[in-house]
């Protein structure tokens, strides 16, 4: 299966560091068949930076998968590729058997971008009701998206009047609406309070038993015990891409901070081996 | 292009419009003040000068805050995400440009309709043909604020630079339109190149209303018209699914 899943990337010469080394065991459970989302040799260059140097990734359906790691490291520009409002160099992105960003995933997909991009001039319901008329879905959907995360009692505010934490409730509001088999939201929860955080992940994790799939980046590490899988991204690089038990296993650290924290010591560790700095050192160490 | 998502963000900015009372008032108070501001300037000149200018500038209020109006908003659509967002969805981009259009169209009609209103039976404007006229061409006008409004924003990263295409989209078509002197009177230079400008056409219709009983401005509403399409055309090419 590995092979099969992994033929291609062979033909380009390199093996493929950032998913079959790191993690050959677990990566197949996410073979291609399963597969909700597949990047291949994805790379992104933003004016003169190199966001994603040469990216190979594959999200399974059904599962929340948390993409983690620090600030900078490249993980809102994946799901602008992912979504396809990314301007890309190199490499494809599959979602659901078709290129990212087609016509026809446009439903099917539901985007959450970092910064809330609601309409602070109109009420939760409108805001809402608008984004679910684009997506062709009537006024119960748009009821229970409100009522999923919890801004029932305040559906007729403005968005402006609304405090931080509701304003991003409702912004998550706008995507749920849709029903989108796949979802990419980029910190959802950040600046939330525990009990919403819980609420939020708890709606995930609904969505995923619902057969959707959910990719949720976070910098907040402790997040990661609410994820199926985890993706630990630092430079434009997968430092690794398993569950939190594997990761735990293979770290032997205690808890997902500790082990990502290994990680990202090991990686900068053969940056400043193979002489070179930065993303491009471990490119140059495959 | 989908009409159900077009009227839905048309109703969607019309809401927005509907909730901010103040801007509502302006986009109707100002015109009129404006023109009995005019009317008044000119009330002891010998000359029935208030007849020849104030058609022409009903005109051009449209035009001016359509354009300021649209390529404010649509700015504020790019640099909050909710355009990006929009573009992940089913959302076409004539969509978005239509439902502008759709959504500024209305406000342009209640717009054209006070300030006519006022300018005929307050201000005593003098006009020869149909007052309904007036009214097309303001609407005329008004789309194609929108349009190069549209079209402006797409060079603009900042609200400061679309607040300064104004001056340079709007004042030389306001300068050679004929309003300050009439356009068979300019430098033959000036004079073709108002022949090239849209708001041209415009106050030229102004006129005919304003001096002929049964005015021809299909001509000129045709001209305008062709504009919008082009802008509208060329604005969507602004907007891109994929940015770097």
């Amino acid at each position: 299966m590995m092979k099969k899943v992994l033929g291609r990337h062979e033909k380009h010469g390199a093996p493929d560091v950032s998913t079959s080394v790191l993690d050959a065991a677990t990566t197949s459970a996410a073979g291609a068949a399963g597969a909700a989302i597949v990047v291949d040799h994805l790379r992104v260059v933003r004016g003169t930076r190199v966001v994603l140097p040469d990216m190979n990734l594959q999200i399974p359906a059904g599962q929340v998968v948390g993409l983690l790691g620090p600030s900078g490291g490249g993980k809102s520009t994946l799901m602008r590729a992912i979504v396809g409002v990314q301007v890309v160099e190199s490499g494809t992105v599959t979602v659901l058997g078709e290129p990212a960003g087609s016509p026809a995933l446009r439903r099917r997909v539901g985007y959450l971008t970092q910064a809330p991009s609601v309409y602070a001039d109109l009420s939760v319901r409108a805001n809402v009701a608008y984004f679910g008329r684009v997506v062709g879905v009537g006024a119960d959907a748009v009821d229970r998206a409100i009522a999923d995360v919890d801004l029932t009692d305040h559906a007729d505010a403005l968005v402006g009047n609304l405090s931080g934490g509701q304003w991003s409730r409702g912004n998550l509001a706008c995507t749920l609406v849709g029903q989108p088999e796949v979802l990419v939201l980029d910190e959802p929860t950040v600046g939330l309070d525990p009990v919403l955080r819980r609420d939020l992940w708890e709606i995930f994790r609904r969505l995923a038993r619902e057969g959707r799939t959910v990719l949720v980046s976070s910098h907040v590490m402790d997040e990661a015990t609410r994820c199926d899988r985890l993706l630990l991204l630092r430079g434009g690089q997968i430092l690794s891409d398993s569950t939190l038990p594997d990761l735990l296993a293979r770290t032997g650290a205690s808890d997902a901070e500790g082990a990502f924290l290994a990680l990202i010591g090991q990686a900068a560790a053969r940056d400043a081996a193979s002489g070179v700095s930065g993303s491009d050192g471990q490119e140059g160490a495959a | 292009m989908n009409p159900r998502i077009t009227l839905a963000t048309a109703g969607r900015i019309l809401q927005q419009l509907k909730g901010d009372r103040r801007t509502v008032a302006l986009l109707l108070v100002v015109p009129c003040v404006l023109m009995g501001l005019l009317a008044w300037v000119f009330a002891d000149s010998p000359m029935p000068v208030f007849d020849r200018i104030g058609a022409s500038l009903l005109g051009a209020f449209p035009f001016v805050i359509m354009f300021i109006v649209t390529s404010i908003a649509t700015l504020r659509e790019r640099t909050s995400g909710t355009l990006e967002r929009l573009l992940t969805t089913p959302l076409g981009k004539a969509d978005f440009m239509l439902g502008y259009a759709l959504a500024f169209g209305v406000v342009a009609i209640l717009q054209a309709l006070v300030a006519s209103v006022f300018a005929v039976w307050v201000c005593g404007l003098d006009v020869a043909g149909p007052v309904w006229m007036l009214v097309v061409i303001a609407l005329a006008d008004a789309l194609l604020g929108t349009a190069l409004g549209l079209l402006a924003s797409g060079f603009a990263r900042t609200e400061f630079q679309a607040v300064q295409f104004m001056p340079a989209f709007v004042l030389p078509q306001f300068l050679l339109c004929g309003l300050l002197v009439e356009r068979d009177q300019m430098p033959a230079v000036l004079s073709t190149v108002s022949d090239f400008l849209p708001l041209s056409y415009a106050v030229d219709a102004m006129q005919k209303v304003t001096t002929a009983v049964d005015p021809a401005i299909w001509g000129d509403i045709g001209v305008i018209a062709l504009w919008v399409v082009g802008a509208v055309l060329l604005g969507s090419l602004t907007l891109r699914r994929r940015t770097p």
